[in-house]
């Protein structure tokens, strides 16, 4: 018995999950790494460079100068409203929609603005949203106000383009979480006795509240980093003035690369923070299977 | 505005009907089922079986006829407003609530105080036999446990009628004969009404008081286990109930409940079971373990055997007759495949059905 029972290492390999298979993803890995990772440690090491002054330099100047870190609170002023805006809307659209049976078509109509880009819809907005537009003349003649209400420029501007562009992310998202859900749940609580609103409050949202966490997170993530609305339709210099607008000064008014990169390091913490809190609440959450059984 | 399981005499049905689009899935339905019943609806896929639970339960608006509790109608009603206890086919627990909280969802519907839920749902646990397990959640449990989970859910609430859509047909072939015995005992404690969806007639003949027959939409037989076992009144639901062997003949003779029917050179009788007239085509129905083989040169169909199966105690043969017709038979010896089979049947046991069907 001196055969030569050792299993090829080769086999060893594969029953880890490495094959040749596994090397598909190595263009991905050096695709990450040469525009995510490096780009990501550039900007942490340089934003640790300032022009002068010692290696927080730049992390000082910001929390001491209201007018840079006051861009935190202001962003996330926007964005958390709009985040829960975004959701609000989408939940029971998506309700509805799951329903339907000319899905595709609403779905398809409701992803437009997603095909837009934010400069259109901006765009679209500063005419539609103007003293002269639609809006405010269909108020007029309606009778409803004697003068244009003031949507550009200003918060409502920013907020009510960034509700347009994020929602139909969201909605999506929710819309695919919902339908997730075995149909013979609701069922099942209707036959227990359970009206709409209990088989939504008892059933159906506890299951669709996981996804419901994951789809705040990206949809915050994007209306954090908002730049172009902010700048076409808020007011920029004042109580639109995002974070992103801070590391654009910085970068291309101020030509102060260091300064700029801890802005966005400085940004990626609060997103980052913000995230990592969603998703911890989530864990105290039920995240099973949301079907009912073996079926 | 729920239901009260004393008023309730019994449940009738009056020529429901539901349509898919063109597609009549139910047609003209009418039933009555009376308390304490235990229903099988019984029928292969697609025969609207699993289409009139849910119009029952409210899951789905009929096109057609209504549904009456004694004197009230119900099909306007929504379903939580029937409160019927009905159990799925895949159970449908809900996956984020324990054991407890599941069995007990119906009573917290009902505004049912706590300690009453409380209690309620222990004995419903215990009449399930799932005790111990009633803090986890149903993922943590196997196939048989979740469907006690599901039975108790549905039963908890004391609900006039239960439902249950095949509620067997994920477990394997054990637990299944176990849960049979289960459902019926549960049954018989409860003296609840209970509503049967399955396509296994095995199933339906043991569990069942009365069995309906669907096909296409249609009920095509309404009986005893006992009556639709030896007296099917057609064709399909006697092929349906075990009469597997289907022979066309002619008939020679027929009179007082009995019919001669010619197959080839041979004469087989048996009892008919709907008008047969001399001359005429019939159909000959005889289950497996009623045919046999007999000795060449007596009166049987002529066939000969493609091939024989072991079973324990005896063979089970299949062989071909010379139109084509399959038959398949049981021998106390082995066969060989080619031989030439004479099989007969006891004529008690022989079913003959006139027309061309």
């Amino acid at each position: 018995m001196s055969a030569d029972v050792s299993i090829p290492l080769k086999q060893r390999l594969a029953a880890r999950g490495l094959d040749g298979l596994t090397l598909l993803v190595v263009p991905a890995v050096l695709f990450l790494l040469a525009l995510f990772i490096y780009p990501f440690l550039y900007g942490l090491f340089l934003s640790f460079e300032p022009k002068q002054g010692g290696v927080l330099a730049n992390y000082q100047r910001f929390f001491s100068d209201s007018f840079l870190y006051g861009t935190i609170g202001t962003t996330l002023w926007l964005a958390l409203p709009v985040t829960v805006a975004t959701l609000a809307l989408a939940i029971p659209i998506a309700f509805r929609v799951r329903l339907m049976r000319n899905q595709r078509l609403l779905t398809t109509i409701l992803v437009i603005p997603i095909t837009l880009g934010t400069v259109l819809v901006a765009e679209g907005l500063l005419n539609y949203l103007g003293p002269q537009g639609w809006f405010n003349r269909t108020l007029m003649t309606l009778g409803i106000i004697s003068s244009p209400v003031k949507l550009l420029h200003n918060y409502w501007g920013v907020m009510l383009s960034l509700v347009i562009t994020g929602f139909p992310f969201t909605f999506l998202l929710t819309l695919s979480y919902l339908s997730g859900i075995d149909p013979a749940l609701e069922n099942a609580g209707a036959t227990l006795g359970a009206g709409p609103w209990e088989r939504f409050k008892h059933i159906l949202f506890p299951l669709l509240l996981p996804g419901l966490a994951i789809t705040f997170c990206l949809s915050f993530v994007q209306a954090f980093s908002v730049f172009p609305s902010a700048v076409l339709l808020g007011a920029p210099a004042g109580p639109t003035r995002v974070i992103s607008i801070a590391a654009y000064q910085a970068a291309f008014e101020e030509y102060d690369y260091s300064m700029a990169s801890a802005v966005a390091m400085i940004m990626a913490l609060v997103q980052l923070a913000i995230v990592v809190a969603v998703l911890a609440a989530r864990g105290l959450l039920y995240r099973g299977p949301a079907g009912g059984g073996k079926g | 505005m729920t239901i009260n399981a004393a008023s309730f005499r019994e449940l009738r049905l009056d020529r429901l009907s539901r349509d898919f689009g063109s597609h009549n899935a139910l047609k003209d339905v009418s039933l009555t089922i009376g308390k304490g019943e235990f229903i099988a609806l019984l029928g292969p896929s697609g025969c609207g079986k699993s289409t009139t639970l849910n119009l029952i339960a409210g899951l789905l608006p009929a096109t057609g006829g209504g549904i009456w509790l004694d004197d009230k109608r119900i099909d306007p009603l929504r379903p939580e407003e029937r409160g019927f206890g009905m159990v799925f086919q895949n159970y449908a627990l809900f996956p984020h609530m324990s054991v407890n909280k599941n069995i007990g969802f119906g009573l917290k519907m009902r505004g049912t105080p706590k300690a009453e839920i409380d209690r309620r749902v222990a004995e419903a646990a215990a009449l399930v036999r799932l005790q111990g397990q009633t803090e986890k959640l149903p993922g943590q449990l196997s196939g048989g446990q979740q469907q006690r989970v599901a039975i108790a859910r549905a039963i908890v609430v004391e609900p006039p009628l239960v439902l249950m859509d095949e509620p067997l047909s994920n477990l394997d072939a054990k637990l299944r004969l176990e849960m049979r015995a289960e459902i019926r005992r549960i049954h018989n404690t409860l003296g609840a009404t209970t509503i049967y969806v399955t396509h296994d007639q095995e199933e339906a003949l043991s569990l069942a008081d009365r069995i309906v027959v669907l096909r296409d939409g249609v009920v095509r037989q309404v009986g005893t286990p006992e009556d639709l076992f030896s007296r099917p009144d057609h064709l399909d639901v006697a092929e349906f109930m075990g009469f597997r062997n289907k022979v066309k003949g002619k008939v020679a003779s027929a009179g007082e409940g009995r019919a001669a029917v010619t197959v080839g050179d041979a004469q087989l009788s048996g009892r008919a079971r709907n008008a047969v007239a001399a001359g005429a085509d019939a159909w000959l129905a005889i289950r497996p373990e009623d045919l046999h083989p007999v000795a060449a040169g007596e009166a049987g169909l002529k066939a000969q055997v493609v091939s024989t199966e072991f079973r324990g105690r005896e063979f089970v043969g299949f062989a071909r007759m010379a139109d084509g017709t399959d038959l398949s038979f049981l021998a106390h010896d082995k066969l060989s495949p080619g031989e030439a089979v004479t099989l007969a049947a006891d004529p008690d046991r022989v079913l003959v059905y006139g027309g061309a069907a």
